[in-house]
């Protein structure tokens, strides 16, 4: 039988993955920003499992507000990627940091 | 009970912006670019009709009333609070007119994202549900960092925006990670039902405690303070100085209605307190020490600014730290100066900025006295305000934040303040010292810059409430006593 604590541990390794994704990723913008996808889905499995197992809609309804940001936030952060690929010529990790001090 | 119809009477504020920013983009369409002038007017005329609905709405309702089924509240502290995020907003673009068309950016949809910006934030300061807090959040966050890549051909700009995306995407994701975890912890999404529940006993206090630290971590990348401090320079440098300066100030206002609504109405239970207050006392140290140490090693004025706004951030977490009413009154008179001082100080910097010129180095503001002597007089007082120096406000708000947290017994805390404050005092002088024993240097702004009304208000403000500080901490403290549940 699949409990509720299968659910969470599915997502807290998918939020792992999506953190680790970000901060250990030294080639390529798009990765970032797959990886912050993955992390607001983690955060949609565990409303979506809390709500089931309390029997509470609120938690499914939570998600369709996230689903819908994500996907407003993904459209600014292309966006914004493609500007900076005019700008820079490249999507490099290594190569986005002129800002130091 | 409120009735239905009367529900929408309350949120009126809300719906007359978002009305006015469709018909204001839509409106620009419309208009050939030599009438550009006329959005920048709607945009004003909006925002002050928004400050003058959300008086009479607040003075109208009497306390707090809850409405749309508990997703937003209307009380005292969102209307003072929803009042001067509209002010802020207005001064702060009729600073940065010329600067935008310099810039070529004088374009109607910077007003329409400021707008927008605006109305997330009217209602994240309203809101009493773990959703509205969220759409609010995420309304101003977007169309900020849309307003930071805003100059589509500098490399900075668009440098600074990604930066501020991610860690801003980061950010999101914690929050909504802990605010899973409150309710799968309650079962709630609702602020007050949430505290029912934790009273009730109903709720997995792990879990909730869990989530917490997901919470603590969210806000704390969202105020800037460090740990997660990374995007701010970066973002106050890269972006256009007009950008930085709605950055720096309102969106801190909203903040601190969200630490208020998630860390005090939501879990201030006092055995949950017990845990987030010592996560906060590390933010503060940590914000106070980095901060001000690592401003002095900086040579442009945006980026030293960025690190002075580390510091202040952990001031304003010293006063939540403490968990009481006197806290949070001195954090909210904090904010509300500090404020303020961002709006005056970047202010400054556009007005002296010029086609092709920032004035964003220290060494522009060489020997300013000579050539700007009351745009310099009125740096004076900005820097002295920030660094806390009487008779200034900045001076009165560092005061009500130490006597609040010494009066909890933090005095390590307070000497640690103290003593990061007056090392964080040389750069500001520094600054003061440029301007005034310097020769102007070639670099200096030498043409004459038309004075403006609206600044020289604001740098006066600044002395003006020093002189006389108690009506606004008054008030600051009757507003959080009448709308703020402390346990």
């Amino acid at each position: 039988m699949i409990g509720l604590s299968h659910f969470l541990i599915l997502a807290a390794v998918l939020f792992a993955i999506s953190v680790a994704g970000i901060f250990l990723n030294r080639k390529n913008i798009i990765i970032i920003l797959m990886s912050i996808e993955l992390m607001l889905l983690a955060v949609n499995i565990n409303f979506v499992a809390f709500s089931h197992f309390l029997q509470n809609l609120d938690g499914q309804i939570f998600v369709f507000f996230i689903l819908t940001v994500a996907a407003a936030e993904s459209a600014i952060g292309l966006a914004i990627l493609v500007c900076l690929f005019r700008n820079l010529r490249s999507i490099n990790v290594d190569d986005v940091g002129q800002l130091r001090g | 009970m409120v009735s239905f119809y009367s529900q929408f009477q309350l949120i009126l504020p809300e719906i007359f912006l978002l009305t006015a920013v469709s018909a204001i983009l839509v409106i620009d369409l419309f208009l050939p670019a030599a009438k550009r002038m006329a959005t920048y007017w709607l945009t004003q005329g909006a925002l002050l009709v928004t400050a003058v609905l959300v008086f009479l709405v607040t003075s109208t309702s009497a306390g707090s009333v809850v409405v749309f089924d508990g997703l937003v509240v209307i009380d005292e502290l969102s209307g003072l609070l929803k009042i001067l995020i509209c002010i802020l907003l207005s001064v702060g673009i009729s600073y940065s007119r010329d600067y935008l068309a310099h810039r070529d950016i004088f374009k109607g949809e910077y007003f329409s994202l400021a707008l927008f910006a605006a109305l997330g934030m009217l209602v994240m300061v309203s809101a009493n549900h773990l959703l509205t807090l969220y759409l609010g959040l995420e309304l101003l966050s977007l169309s900020l960092y849309a307003l930071v890549a805003f100059n589509r051909d500098s490399k900075d700009s668009s440098e600074a925006a990604i930066k501020y995306f991610v860690l801003g995407a980061i950010a999101s994701g914690m929050l909504l990670y802990g605010m899973s975890m409150i309710y799968g912890s309650t079962g709630q999404l609702n602020i007050e039902q949430i505290v029912n529940a934790i009273s009730a006993g109903n709720a997995d206090m792990d879990l909730l405690r869990f989530g917490l630290v997901f919470v603590v971590v969210g806000v704390g990348f969202k105020l800037g303070a460090v740990p997660f401090h990374m995007w701010v320079p970066d973002v106050y440098q890269g972006a256009p100085t007009s950008v930085t300066l709605i950055i720096g100030s309102a969106p801190k206002l909203a903040a601190f209605a969200f630490v208020v609504r998630l860390l005090f109405e939501t879990l201030g239970a006092a055995t949950l307190q017990l845990d987030w207050s010592p996560m906060l006392a590390i933010l503060a140290a940590a914000s106070l020490i980095l901060g001000n140490l690592v401003a002095i090693a900086q040579t442009n004025l945006k980026r030293m600014l960025a690190y002075s706004t580390i510091s202040h951030m952990g001031f304003l977490v010293l006063g939540f730290m403490t968990g009481t009413q006197q806290g949070v009154s001195a954090a909210l008179f904090y904010v509300v100066t500090y404020a303020l001082m961002v709006v005056a100080g970047f202010g400054l910097m556009l007005l002296l900025s010029k086609r092709g010129f920032e004035s964003d180095r220290l060494e522009d503001f060489r020997g300013l006295s000579r050539t700007h002597p009351w745009f310099a007089f009125l740096f004076l007082l900005i820097m002295f305000s920030m660094a806390g120096i009487p008779p200034m406000v900045g001076f009165w708000a560092k005061l009500f934040i130490l006597q609040s947290i010494i009066e909890q017994g933090f005095v390590g805390l307070a000497l640690l303040a103290v003593v990061f404050s007056l090392i964080g005092a040389f750069y500001y002088l520094r600054v003061i010292k440029l301007m005034y024993f310097d020769e102007p240097s070639a670099s200096t702004v030498a043409e004459q810059r038309t004075g403006s009304l609206v600044m020289s208000v604001n740098g006066l403000l600044l002395l003006a409430l020093g002189l006389a500080p108690s009506w606004l901490y008054s008030l600051c403290e009757e507003v959080i006593k009448s709308s703020v549940r402390l346990f």
